[in-house]
């Protein structure tokens, strides 16, 4: 700007010099630097104007938009997928850093459509809503950064949530062209059903180097644990129904299977526990009258009888989560978010980010073998125990179930606790539903402990300027052997502390003694306390009836053989 | 002229394109936030760099209900067909439990451990020796094969270094030839050591076969997740049974010590492992962070020494060991040759909260333990970071760390016997499934050696987890009247007893335990009550039997009575209330103490009254019913026989039970004066009391206890609790208990 002011104001002493060639060409070029000038200052002024419209035009966006990527039939795959992959081994920690936050920093691809080079897209679905929603929820979250060089982790546009939908190879190609791929370093992939007919791999089969999988339906054998993030497999009911939350208690039924695809083996062995315990077993099926569609999803039956599906799941204390082709099924999440606990016979599955969640504080995992005696294991299950799962499976959905954003956090917070293991969220944290959080109680000093008596006490008197008291507090104390050191803490700024040993009377002492039993003091006090545990949204303090004493406290014994004889003499 | 116009034309040319760069560099952001040209529409938000945002409008879901119909309905293989699959499949290095374990050995018997005999002319190492008494000694064992759920080898296993003294050759043709191997199903193989300088591999010299591993040093590439167990390696001189405590005896805040970080040990200067040590010298600050190392070991050091040895040895010798394991904050744990070093248990015990550099270990109990909350996992890759981490926890967490390394030390670590039984329960809670511990159960008081799934899987259930759960628990009690006389009058003591019991308005039911030869009285013989009175007839006339866990007891309290003890409905009233603030030890009356006898060189009874005292007797005392499962389960067959054949010292074994559970004293509440004359003025418990060999038995039984337990965990305490106004100058009628001080 002030370049340009200086140059021009020695323009007009040039220009009756200048060839009429020139001057034009000097009168255009300053209208194009005034214009720009006053463009600049448009842009500068009106930010609004310029964010409404870009809010107006992002509405018109679309998926279809997104540029296409031709993708060779050369183009590289990916290796299968290393199942010794650690933190340690497969992981490159100094992308993530030393942090004060303790928090890394989560970038997301672009969104690019790929297609082969007869141009047909490697999704059949393309870009989910799920995978929308996961992605829109995490660049909202304090993980993401825009910034490609500051990202610990990276997370494809490619939405792989479906194996069904996916072609397995140039998915894989797909991957390898990222940009920053490199060997699939830092990469997640996001997976909810892996594997396709007939054997059902429980893993995601596309080949993905070293990527991180955050898989639905892992097993023992496919998961490696610390590395792999075991997730739920999302239920489209969670945002479709609202089921409100019912107080724990006993239920209707026992024991509710809700399944439509049970192998018949299962089913066999379903309807003969039917058979035994009758009315406390609820085995539905689905309606075979109904057409197919949403509303059959939400539709279950019985002998005819029609019931509403998921709201009969709150009828239930017990609800069946069988394993089906794959290990990871959608029906838990139903489940839970009735408040009914789930009985889960899924052998090896690796249950729902069971790297944090203590499932058995809200499940049932039995053996498929033994799912004969399922009843008598859960008839044996305390009623008190029932009525905590069943507030704990509510808990669990609400809190890492019932949206692609609880789910997609929750994964990266499960990560960023790898990364900064000594800022991780504890236990408690992770398992503790709100209204035992608030109850609660976690005393910072819970080792029982006696602590010796050598180091004695140190006696802290709080004074304002009943100076005589002090004195006679301080003689007192001071004949306490285990006394270690006594400090006063003078809490009077009008007043200095009285030196040394010099002792003064005030007058006014003794009127200030009555204090306490000012009758201001005790309100003032009540409004103190009222005031407190509105503050901390419960009332801590507990009443109790005990006083501590000395073991021969008053008692009919010979005093001088008391350790505590001067107690209560006073 | 011409040329000065060109430099000027030149200038200004420059100036103006200088201009609208800066503008333009002024609208790239802008045009980053949202798309405004209409040039830019096909490539805003595609970019890399460019924000992610939510797309608008209908997409597809990713699965439709009729597809996962379609797929569920592809008649997939039988589920039982799929499960016998996988047991051929999955062996080797990917064995699990459900592959390569036979549960069907354990629904039999319940999880019994079997140790072969010990063959002659086979040397064994005391470690080894250790850990096999250690099972013979516990509630698992079995002497018959048939019986087991899980085989232990008697070939010492431990050391498989081939340069190692303790090495057993020809192991391989040892163990095929066992004709209970069976491939290595259902067995159970320990390891310390295995590899040998200079790679040092997990490799055991020998085929395990189906069989699991516990071992120390594993990484987490060879550990087989739910199968192996990690453990914590060991020195040979790692006490059996008892096990030292935590070194720490009080709390200090704020919780820093002299030193932040220390380490003091090898270094190898070759090979594997050697990375981390040789690189420690650039985080010493000679300080508050020392890390020493030393390159004197092995016999040809100086061959290999490097320009900073005689340095570090110099530095090395400055600090004594000890001195900076006691006074540190944080104790740094780096790998050695193998991953597991001794420092790791050492800095548990001394308080120090450890360090870890050793990537790919997997820790140990690693399935059972949550390590965030004792220890601080570091990573060997970013070395140069950790003071800055370490300095940056907060004073809280290092206080909470500080106690957690306690607790696990004691719980889990201090004894041959608790590692050897914490892999067991491991186990264990593997074949039991959905009876086995909750995560809280292991890492929190007492731990999950004293907690047993079996009694309940409940949380709530147990004397431990009240507060954590924020819960109460059950507002009633239930007596147990322990009758050993036959009922001649309805002026007996015990009639008197269960009146005034009955009568307390926490009393949920009355159980009179009948351990009297002769036959039951009639129904109409006992006086009437508001709640119920169930009589249990004792089958054995056993003294344990009253601690039975009856199932007719529906409360979490239990108030344990002599037939001849004397109370007031007032008092019972009292010590229930106050033992809902101390739900995990026995609140009660009857106190006695214990002392070391210096003369004798063994432990004593005394009955005197006395400042203190280390236990409350079971004859007037509330305590959980869980502690009736833990004596009857926990305890030994040996000492509950020697209890039952002496009718004697059940109320001790008790207290040292409840104490070795809580680490705490037992509670004292006030009694009133009547009750302190009748016990000691000797009433109708002539049979028992009167017997001069009573108190010498009971002199005895301390000693037996303390020799199992390895340890004397009764703890002394000076604290009586009375009424919050008992015997102060108030009126009696605002006293909530005064039956207690009248006479």
């Amino acid at each position: 700007m002030y370049a340009t002011g200086k140059y021009s104001s020695r323009g007009p002493a040039l220009i009756p010099r200048m060839k009429t060639k020139h001057r034009i060409y000097y009168i255009t070029l300053f209208s194009v630097v005034l214009l720009g000038l006053i463009a600049t200052g448009m842009f500068q002024f009106w930010p609004h104007s310029i964010e409404s419209a870009a809010d107006w035009s992002l509405d018109k966006r679309s998926v279809h938009d997104a540029p296409l990527v031709r993708l060779p039939v050369s183009s590289p795959i990916p290796e299968r997928g290393d199942l010794g992959c650690r933190m340690h081994t497969c992981f490159d920690v100094y992308r993530c850093g030393y942090n004060p936050k303790n928090r890394i920093k989560v970038y997301i691809y672009p969104l690019q459509k790929f297609v082969d080079e007869l141009g047909v897209p490697i999704s059949s679905t393309g870009l989910s809503r799920e995978y929308n929603d996961l992605l829109s929820a995490i660049s909202d979250s304090d993980f993401y950064t825009d910034d490609v060089t500051r990202a610990c982790l990276f997370i494809p546009s490619i939405d792989v949530l479906n194996q069904n939908s996916l072609r397995i190879r140039e998915t894989a190609q797909a991957l390898a062209m990222l940009p920053r791929w490199d060997k699939g370093m830092n990469h997640l992939l996001f997976n909810m059903l892996p594997g396709g007919p007939p054997d059902y791999n429980t893993a995601l089969d596309v080949p993905r180097d070293r990527a991180l999988l955050a898989g639905g339906g892992f097993s023992t054998w496919t998961y490696r644990q610390g590395y792999d993030v075991s997730i739920p497999v999302y239920s489209p009911l969670s945002a479709d129904v609202e089921l409100p939350e019912r107080q724990p208690g006993p239920r209707r039924y026992f024991i509710l299977s809700s399944q439509t695809a049970i192998h018949r083996e299962y089913r066999a062995e379903l309807e003969r526990l039917k058979e035994e315990n009758g009315e406390a077993l609820l085995l539905l099926d689905k309606c075979s009258n109904l057409s197919q569609g949403a509303a059959a999803a939400r539709k279950r039956c019985y002998k005819g009888q029609v019931y509403d599906y998921p709201q009969i799941l709150q009828e239930s204390s017990f609800c069946v989560v069988l394993r089906g082709a794959r290990l990871g099924q959608a029906a838990l999440s139903d489940v839970l978010q009735a408040g009914c606990v789930p009985v889960i016979l899924a052998d090896s599955y690796i249950l729902p980010f069971s790297e944090v969640l203590d499932w058995k504080r809200a499940s049932v995992v039995i053996p498929e073998e033994k799912l004969s005696e399922m009843y008598t294991i859960l008839k044996s299950i305390p009623h008190r125990q029932v009525e905590e799962m069943q507030r704990q499976a509510r808990w669990f959905w609400e809190a890492y179930f019932s949206s692609m954003k609880a789910i997609g956090v929750t994964t990266l917070q499960i990560i960023n606790d790898r990364i900064y293991p000594y800022a991780a969220r504890t236990y408690e944290q992770w398992n503790n539903p709100p209204v035992v959080k608030w109850s609660s109680v976690n005393s910072p000093l819970f080792l029982p402990l006696i602590p010796p008596r050598a180091p004695g006490f140190t006696a802290v008197v709080l004074t304002y300027d009943r100076v005589e008291s002090l004195f006679r507090v301080i003689t007192e104390i001071s004949k306490v052997p285990s006394l270690a050191k006594l400090l006063v803490v003078w809490n009077n700024q009008n007043k200095s502390p009285p030196e040394g040993e010099k002792k003064f009377k005030c007058p006014e002492c003794t009127a200030i003694d009555g204090l306490s039993l000012d009758q201001t003091h005790m309100v003032e006090r009540s409004e103190c306390i009222n005031k407190f545990a509105s503050v901390f949204g419960t009332m801590p303090l507990k009443v109790v009836e005990h006083r501590a004493d000395p073991v021969l406290y008053k008692d009919d014994f010979p005093e001088k053989l008391k350790s505590f004889p001067n107690i209560g003499s006073l | 002229m011409q040329a000065k116009k060109r430099y000027l034309t030149l200038f200004s040319a420059g100036a103006c394109l200088i201009l609208l760069f800066c503008f333009g560099g002024i609208q790239v952001p802008l045009s980053r936030r949202g798309p405004s040209r209409r040039d830019d529409h096909s490539l805003t938000g595609y970019h890399p760099g460019a924000r992610w945002r939510r797309f608008p409008g209908s997409l597809q879901p990713f699965s439709s209900w009729e597809h996962d119909q379609s797929d569920d309905h592809n008649e997939h293989i039988s589920p039982r067909q799929k499960r016998d699959a996988n047991s051929g499949v999955y062996t080797g290095k990917r064995c699990r439990m459900d592959s390569c374990f036979d549960f069907s050995l354990c629904a039999r018997n319940g999880f019994k451990v079997y140790v072969y005999p010990q063959q002659k002319g086979e040397k064994m190492s005391e470690s080894y020796q250790n850990i096999l008494s250690s099972i013979e000694g516990s509630r698992f064992y079995t002497p018959d094969p048939g019986q087991a759920c899980l085989f232990v080898l008697s070939l010492d296993t431990l050391d498989r270094d081939q340069l190692s003294p303790q090495y057993v050759h020809n192991l391989k043709a040892k163990i095929q030839s066992l004709p209970l191997w069976n491939g290595g199903r259902n067995h159970i193989i320990f390891n310390l050591y295995s590899g040998t300088w200079p790679d040092y591999t997990e490799d055991l010299g020998f085929d395990i076969g189906l069989a699991m591993l516990a071992k120390a040093s594993i990484s987490t590439e060879n550990f087989r997740p739910k199968f192996d167990v990690s453990i914590p390696l060991f020195s040979k001189d790692h006490p059996r049974t008892g096990g030292e405590r935590g070194y720490l005896k009080h709390n200090t805040i704020p919780p820093f010590r002299k030193y932040m970080l220390v380490f003091k040990g090898k270094r190898y200067l070759t090979g594997i492992g050697s990375d981390t040590r040789n690189a420690l010298y650039h985080v010493h600050n000679s300080d508050d962070v020392v890390l020493l190392t030393t390159c004197k070991h092995g016999k040809d050091w100086q061959k290999h020494k490097d320009a900073r040895c005689d340095k570090d040895n110099t530095e090395y010798d400055k600090y004594d060991y000890r001195e900076m394991l006691y006074n540190s904050t944080f104790c740094l744990v780096p790998r050695g040759r193998r991953l597991g070093s001794f420092r790791f248990l050492e800095a548990l015990q001394a308080a120090c909260v450890p360090v870890m550099l050793s990537n790919g270990w997997e820790l140990p109990f690693s399935e059972i333990i949550d390590w965030n909350t004792a220890a601080v996992i570091g990573d060997e890759r970013l070395l140069l970071q950790i003071p800055s981490t370490v300095r940056s926890i907060h004073q809280d967490q290092i206080l909470s760390l500080r106690q957690q390394t306690q607790f696990l030390w004691e719980a889990y670590f201090n004894s041959v016997e608790k590692i050897v039984l914490t892999t067991l329960e491991i186990i264990q809670d593997r074949v039991l499934q959905h009876t086995s511990r909750s995560n809280l159960m292991w890492n929190s008081l007492p731990g999950g050696l004293f907690t047993l799934p079996q009694y309940s899987t409940y949380l709530g259930e147990f004397p431990f987890y009240y507060a954590k759960l924020g819960i109460k628990p059950y507002p009633k009690f239930t007596a147990i009247i322990h009758v050993v006389t036959p009922l001649v009058s309805q002026s007996q003591p015990v009639m008197k007893l269960l009146v005034a019991v009955a009568k307390s308005q926490h009393c949920a039911q009355v159980i009179v335990l009948w351990n009297c030869d002769k036959p039951l009285p009639a129904k109409h013989r006992w006086p009437p009550t508001s709640v119920p009175v169930i009589v249990i007839e004792g089958e054995s006339k056993l003294i344990s039997s009253r601690f039975l866990p009856y199932d007719t007891i529906p409360t979490d309290a239990v108030l344990s009575l002599d037939e001849d003890t004397v109370l007031s409905t007032t008092e019972v009233d009292f010590a229930f209330t106050v033992w809902q603030s101390f739900p995990d030890r026995i609140v009660g009356y009857p106190a006695r103490s214990h002392f070391w006898d210096s003369n004798k060189e063994r432990w004593g009874y005394t009955s005197k009254w006395t400042n203190d005292y280390s236990m409350v007797l079971t004859g007037a005392a509330i305590y959980h019913k869980y502690y009736h499962y833990l004596y009857t389960t926990y305890l030994p067959a040996s000492l509950k026989t020697m209890v039952d054949q002496m009718s004697n010292c059940e109320d001790i074994l008790m207290n040292f039970l409840v104490s070795s559970v809580s680490k705490l004293p037992p509670i004292k509440v006030t009694q009133k004066k009547q009750y302190k004359e009748t016990m000691m003025g000797q009433s109708s418990r002539a049979s028992r009391w009167a017997d001069p060999d009573h108190f010498a038995q009971r002199q005895t039984c301390m000693n037996k206890f303390a020799s199992w337990f390895g340890t004397m965990p009764l703890v002394h305490s000076q604290m009586r609790l009375d009424p919050v106004l008992f015997k102060d100058q108030v009126s009696i009628l605002r006293k909530k208990y005064r039956d207690i001080e009248r006479l």
